[in-house]
């Protein structure tokens, strides 16, 4: 069951990351996200029926929940016309993280009883996950505003003809974006640090590169950057929750 | 009944007879009710007359009369599904001097809405109405700006988004600039100040925005809390340099010099946060996005030969009305002498069922037969079919 709920969404999600190509379908790609997410939807909620505990616990379970926070994430602006191009960012990378989640057994029927309890799992692992998927949002917002930037400044002559949002929407979404993300995270954050502590106080690379990333997002926050410099700053936020993702999290899933 | 249109357009007639031709409002409603059922849709362009009927001719005289001379190979004439289509693409801004211009459907409205028109006129041009709006919803044929001046105003918006509010410091009060800074007030900007080199000269100009007037030496002071300058001056040097640009953290400043030789130093779009378009880019744009319409022109013409089609197969089926009204006439007298038969040997009951099983046995029996005559009406078949239906049922009196 799990397995056929696995190929409409990875198919979704594939067809759309290809149609997001061309601005002709890109109305087809749209499609592809909605019911790419609603199939993935459906194999979060039969996962969740068939487990003992929290079920996205390991790191490939994991990544299978973060995929569906950052499409879901990206629904919410990517139906709007003008955001449609957004999805050439974001498509992509959820289509490729949802097939190497699943060759990792994070979207299989039955995952080990968690070692810690549902609450505290759904606290932590959730709330960064959104986390994270907040931030990827913003990465592809910063994307695009670099993008558009760009166009600007090259006075490219076809800039009405594909039309982009606009810059200063670009920025303050992709501002908001991060604002709530980075409280996820510092709510994430704080419970996996209480954990450890009551646990010996073990430190791993994952945890001292989400501090990291929490640090630079948090001097977004405080400093608040504008124009390009706020794009690379978002960028730069990102490439460490690509480092934390998918890099480092073998030894603190283990 | 025959739909015609007879009318002088951009296309074959010089701008000295259309402004003879052209009339207001109330004058083309009152021609189009003097030809009985019409509508006059009189633009800078065009001046049409759409008549439902044989007064086609009657258009004509009154379009000569107005001319004030023949119109032969002037005046084009167009009859039903010609004259609809050429409607539709009216209507849907295909035929205008900019493909796609959004001003002729608000035109085709206000002509149709100033006549009383009867049922063929008032379906073709709700029919059309519907096409205008479908091609824009459907098509990004209206979106792109035509003339240099709406494209400042859409670049500006690619940079904030919604213009309300955003504050236009206008440099040189010149007719160009006002034309540029009308665009940015039409998308919600507010005129902040005019500055020109005579501060008089840019009072009138201020006094109309509601913006203050300074002189061309207060330009660069004036730049800390303008979000879009607008600079069309015919000074022979620069009146602003990069170096008067002060920093300005998290607030981009959109720049549109649109004066020969230019106002403002090319280096001031290196500045972060800063975007200035000469006229040249300017010029680029619009081209570029008329030929972006010319391509939305395609995907619009093919919409409106649908919708062609689809009023073809109604103008078709009118004819075959008359015959599917005598054939039910028919049908329901004989319902109803048959039901007067049995009067006073059914109880009441009885007779309320008699009668709704008898409407349902006639509107089934009928069903067919009138689908498949609108259907064949849209044919060559149609006609055969009319005359098929009123001999074997025996409407030939009713004819």
């Amino acid at each position: 069951m799990v397995e056929a709920l696995f190929w409409p969404a990875v198919l979704g999600y594939g067809e759309a990351a290809l149609a997001y190509a061309s601005v002709r379908t890109s109305r087809l790609a749209t499609w592809g996200v909605r019911l790419g997410w609603l199939a993935q939807t459906a194999l979060l909620a039969v996962q969740a029926e068939r487990a003992d505990g929290f079920p996205w616990a390991s790191w490939s379970g994991s990544l299978n929940l973060f995929v569906w926070l950052v499409v879901g994430a990206y629904l919410i602006w990517g139906c709007r016309p003008r955001y449609r191009l957004l999805g050439l960012g974001v498509m992509p990378l959820a289509a490729i993280l949802f097939v190497v989640a699943r060759l990792a057994g994070g979207v299989g029927d039955h995952h080990g009883a968690a070692h810690y309890g549902s609450a505290f799992l759904v606290l932590h692992v959730g709330s960064v996950l959104a986390a994270f998927a907040g931030f990827t949002l913003a990465a592809g917002l910063a994307g695009v505003y670099l993008w558009q930037e760009g166009r600007l400044k090259r006075r490219d002559a076809g800039i009405l003809r594909l039309r982009l949002p606009p810059l200063a929407s670009l920025e303050r979404l992709a501002s908001r974006t991060i604002a709530v993300s980075l409280t996820l995270l510092t709510v994430g954050l704080a419970a996996g640090l209480v954990r450890a502590h009551d646990d010996g106080g073990r430190f791993d690379a994952l945890e001292a590169v989400t501090i990291l990333t929490w640090l630079v997002y948090g001097s977004f926050v405080v400093t608040r950057p504008g124009g390009r410099r706020a794009a690379y700053l978002a960028l730069g936020g990102f490439a460490l929750v690509i480092l934390a993702r998918l890099a480092l999290a073998g030894s603190h899933f283990a | 009944m025959r739909l015609s249109l007879v009318g002088v357009s951009h296309h074959v007639a010089p701008v000295e007879l259309r402004e003879r031709v052209a009339l207001d409002l109330p004058a083309a409603a009152e021609l189009a009710r003097s030809l009985g059922e019409g509508v006059c849709l009189s633009t800078c362009n065009r001046t049409e007359i759409y008549v439902a009927g044989e007064a086609d001719d009657a258009a004509l005289a009154a379009l000569e009369r107005l001319a004030g001379r023949s119109l032969d190979g002037l005046a084009y004439r167009l009859h039903d599904d010609d004259a609809a289509l050429h409607l539709f693409r009216v209507a849907a801004g295909l035929d205008s001097l900019v493909p796609g211009e959004g001003e002729i459907l608000g035109q085709v409205r206000s002509a149709f809405e100033a006549v009383e028109p009867g049922p063929l006129l008032d379906h073709v041009f709700r029919e059309a109405l519907a096409v205008g709006k479908r091609v824009r919803s459907e098509t990004a044929i209206g979106e792109s700006p035509a003339s240099v001046s709406s494209a400042a105003a859409a670049l500006a918006a690619q940079v904030f988004g919604d213009l309300t509010g955003r504050r236009v410091l206008l440099v040189g009060a010149g007719r160009i600039g006002e034309l540029a800074a009308a665009n940015l007030v039409s998308r919600g900007a507010r005129i902040a100040a005019v500055a020109n080199r005579t501060v008089a000269n840019a009072e009138e100009l201020a006094r109309r925005f509601g913006a203050d007037a300074v002189s061309l030496d207060d330009v660069a002071g004036r730049l800390g809390d303008a979000d879009v300058v607008v600079s069309s001056t015919s000074a022979p040097d620069q009146v602003l340099c990069a170096a008067d640009v002060p920093t300005r953290r998290r607030r981009p400043l959109f720049f549109i010099d649109i004066a020969v030789p230019r106002d403002l130093d090319p280096a001031i779009h290196a500045l972060d946060g800063c975007f200035l378009y000469d006229i040249d880019d300017l010029e680029a744009v619009v081209a570029e996005t008329l030929t972006g319409r010319r391509a939305e022109a395609e995907r619009a013409e093919q919409l409106v030969a649908e919708e062609a089609d689809r009023f073809r197969s109604w103008h078709a089926s009118l004819d075959v009305v008359p015959a599917i009204a005598s054939l039910r006439a028919r049908a329901e007298e004989i319902r109803i002498a048959e039901l007067a038969k049995l009067r006073g040997r059914l109880s009441e009951d009885e007779r309320r069922t008699v009668e709704s099983v008898t409407t349902q046995i006639l509107n089934k029996l009928l069903h067919l037969p009138t689908v498949r005559m609108k259907q064949a009406a849209v044919s060559a078949e149609g006609a055969a079919y009319v005359d098929v239906v009123r001999d074997l049922f025996g409407l030939e009196d009713e004819r």
